[in-house]
């Protein structure tokens, strides 16, 4: 079967785990990796892989863009390259699925609005953030049975499954996430917070979803709606599982989660990893279906 | 030193950073009025304590449902003080992944001057940010190592460095758990000292928990930190910080300069922090676990909440946090906690399953 030629921009945890992803895709093939680091580990783990490599960055990729028909990017850099990596890339043809937390293009959470986008044929769709991934599903699952005036997440993540772009921009992270939950979740109001814990053996990603209702909560609603939730978010991320509740205390609801991951890049810990390459994945064959049945057309190079 | 072991800080001058505003709100589940907030920084001021932090006990960003809503967002108990303050400065706390740098502007906009940007003692690469932006707007910075038992001295020494190299003033040993005993503390700040530049300033932040606040502080002076954060009456999280008044007679009696009229704070603490507590801040069974087992002061009050609602010791709950190496941050987990032990000793059903 005919598979749609990718190209990762970013070498780091989360583009080098978006190749194990890919690769495993009926309908996805990956075949550049862009770094800026001559010797970065994730630039070799590629090579090994199969992968034509460049480390001068997007502009060291764009002469063989065409020539390799490469028709969608994932950029995995950080949020402050994010929009040239774009322009230069859409310029082309390509169509970008934004890993960082820049948010140019729409925000995309597949069990909520994956469909949407994709009959709406945005050059650019961005992931919004793994706690945002995690998280949102839950949100929409309260939000689809009743009023959210308020939603809350708590995002724990063990200090290896973040790499040093995170790391030095978490304000960008919370604001893309707190304004995804009201977005995509469908809070009125929505609040990110993130804790990064340095415990050994590493925890497994965990995450607290708070929702405050405008009314009394319709518990059996609540409950079916988030059970729903989650076996559509096990499409794609098995790991993704209830731990505790839901709560109801008042109009307040409490949702305990874990993720584990699959353990390609870096071990099952690493859930919150796994949640955003596997949402980025299944955005990608989404569009990926539709390219090679003609639904979508790419924009022409410029 | 002398040769009987006697290190004379006779002289030594020490910064007073009082917490009763920001700490204290955990003790008091964020519940302080804007006239309690007054009554309190105007004490502080007239008795001359140099620097106070207000804010929410989370710091910037801490209004939520995972730590509490206080009675009035941050920027409204900052108005309420900043006129009652005539020669002391205001502070606050940032924990990156909570508060942000559009809070921190907001902070200095309301005439904050001073702020402790505070992570778990391994994660110092999650604060450039915050750093560089507090020293942009020009404001004294600190960093806030927290739970500083978790790390070895080399380590936290390490976190250090790169906190001073962000752009960090002074750099804080903050005991959130009240674990260590003055031997850590004394080590570490030692470590630290070794590393960082000599105008880099070393701060000590204790917590009751043990009854070692005190000794705590003078451990670290003596290995050369010259802040000290305290509250007055202790009123903080857990047992409390370090008692201010009783850290300042202590001071006296060694010739420490603090610069603090020790009356007034005496007068204050009986007059006006005793009667806002709720209960009583001292160390008790539940305070004394999380000294003794290395927990997260600020977890006391939700665990004896949750421990109540679920049937369980609050006790137990604390020593099961500490097992899973819960750290600052992780409130959510107390109460996920306590459901999965309640579910294991058939307390409640599984609903879920």
């Amino acid at each position: 079967m005919k598979k749609i030629r990718c190209a990762l921009i970013g070498s780091g945890n989360i583009g080098t785990d978006l190749i194990y992803k890919i690769q495993r895709s009926p309908l996805l093939e990956p075949v550049w990796m862009v770094g800026i680091d001559a010797n970065s580990e994730g630039l070799a783990k590629a090579r090994e892989m199969g992968l034509k490599t460049t480390h001068e960055g997007v502009d060291g990729l764009l002469p063989h863009v065409l020539a390799d028909n490469i028709q969608i990017a994932f950029d995995a850099t950080s949020a402050y390259v994010h929009k040239s990596n774009s322009d230069k890339l859409t310029a082309l043809g390509v169509m970008m699925i934004d890993l960082t937390p820049a948010a140019i293009g729409p925000l995309c959470v597949p069990p909520v609005n994956l469909a949407e986008h994709a009959t709406q044929g945005a050059m650019n769709v961005n992931m919004i953030s793994c706690a945002g991934q995690a998280t949102i599903p839950m949100v929409r699952a309260v939000s689809r049975v009743q009023g959210v005036k308020y939603a809350e997440i708590i995002a724990s993540v063990a200090s290896k499954s973040i790499g040093p772009g995170t790391r030095a921009n978490l304000d960008e992270f919370t604001y893309t996430t707190s304004n995804a939950i009201e977005v995509v979740g469908g809070a009125r109001k929505g609040k990110a917070l993130v804790v990064v814990n340095p415990a050994e053996p590493p925890m497994l990603m965990r995450n607290t979803i708070y929702c405050l209702t405008d009314d009394a909560p319709d518990e059996a609603g609540i409950i079916e709606s988030v059970q729903q939730m989650i076996t559509e978010v096990q499409k794609y991320v098995p790991g993704y599982r209830l731990v505790n509740g839901p709560v109801f205390d008042g109009n307040k609801i409490a949702i305990f989660m874990e993720v584990k991951g699959l353990g390609d890049y870096l071990p099952t810990y690493a859930g919150n990893l796994d949640i955003m390459t596997a949402a980025a994945t299944r955005t990608a064959e989404m569009f990926a279906e539709g390219i090679l049945a003609g639904r979508i057309k790419l924009k022409e190079a410029a | 030193m002398n040769n009987d072991g006697f290190i004379d800080l006779k002289g030594r001058k020490v910064l007073i950073h009082d917490m009763s505003l920001r700490d204290g709100m955990h003790a008091k589940r964020e519940q302080i009025s804007t006239a309690q907030m007054i009554a309190v920084a105007s004490a502080l001021d007239d008795a001359g304590v140099p620097l106070m932090q207000v804010a929410h006990g989370g710091g910037l960003g801490g209004n939520s449902l995972q730590h509490g809503f206080a009675m009035h967002s941050n920027e409204e108990y900052w108005d309420a003080v900043m006129p009652h303050i005539k020669r002391a400065k205001v502070s606050v706390l940032l924990i990156p992944g909570m508060g942000t740098m559009k809070e921190l502007q907001s902070a200095y906009d309301h005439g904050v001057r001073s702020v402790s940007v505070a992570t778990h003692c391994t994660e110092a690469d999650t604060t450039p940010q915050h750093i560089a932006y507090a020293r942009k707007l020009g404001m004294d910075t600190v960093g806030f190592l927290m739970m500083a038992h978790l790390n070895t001295p080399e380590g936290l020494s390490q976190q250090g460095k790169l906190m001073e190299s962000y752009g960090a003033e002074c750099v804080y040993v903050t005991d959130s758990a009240g674990y260590m005993l003055p031997e850590d503390v004394k080590r570490r700040v030692r470590a630290l000292r070794e590393v960082l530049k000599p105008e880099t300033q070393i701060g000590f932040h204790g917590h009751h928990n043990l009854g070692m606040g005190i000794a705590n502080s003078i451990a670290a002076i003596e290995e050369g930190a010259s802040r000290i954060d305290a509250s007055v009456a202790g009123l903080g999280a857990g047992a409390g910080n370090t008692p201010l008044e009783v850290f300042v007679a202590v001071c006296e009696r060694m010739g420490i300069d603090t610069g603090c009229d020790l009356f007034k704070l005496m007068d204050m603490a009986e007059d006006i922090i005793v009667p806002m507590m709720d209960q009583m801040v001292r160390v008790d069974r539940a305070s004394l676990t999380l000294g003794f087992a290395g927990v997260y002061s600020t977890f006391l009050l939700h665990a004896k909440r949750l421990g109540a609602k679920y049937g369980l010791p609050a006790r137990d709950i604390l020593v099961e946090l500490g097992r899973k190496k819960m750290i600052g941050g992780q409130e959510d987990m107390i109460e996920d906690t306590a459901l999965t032990m309640a579910k294991v000793r058939g307390l409640i059903k599984d609903k879920a399953a």
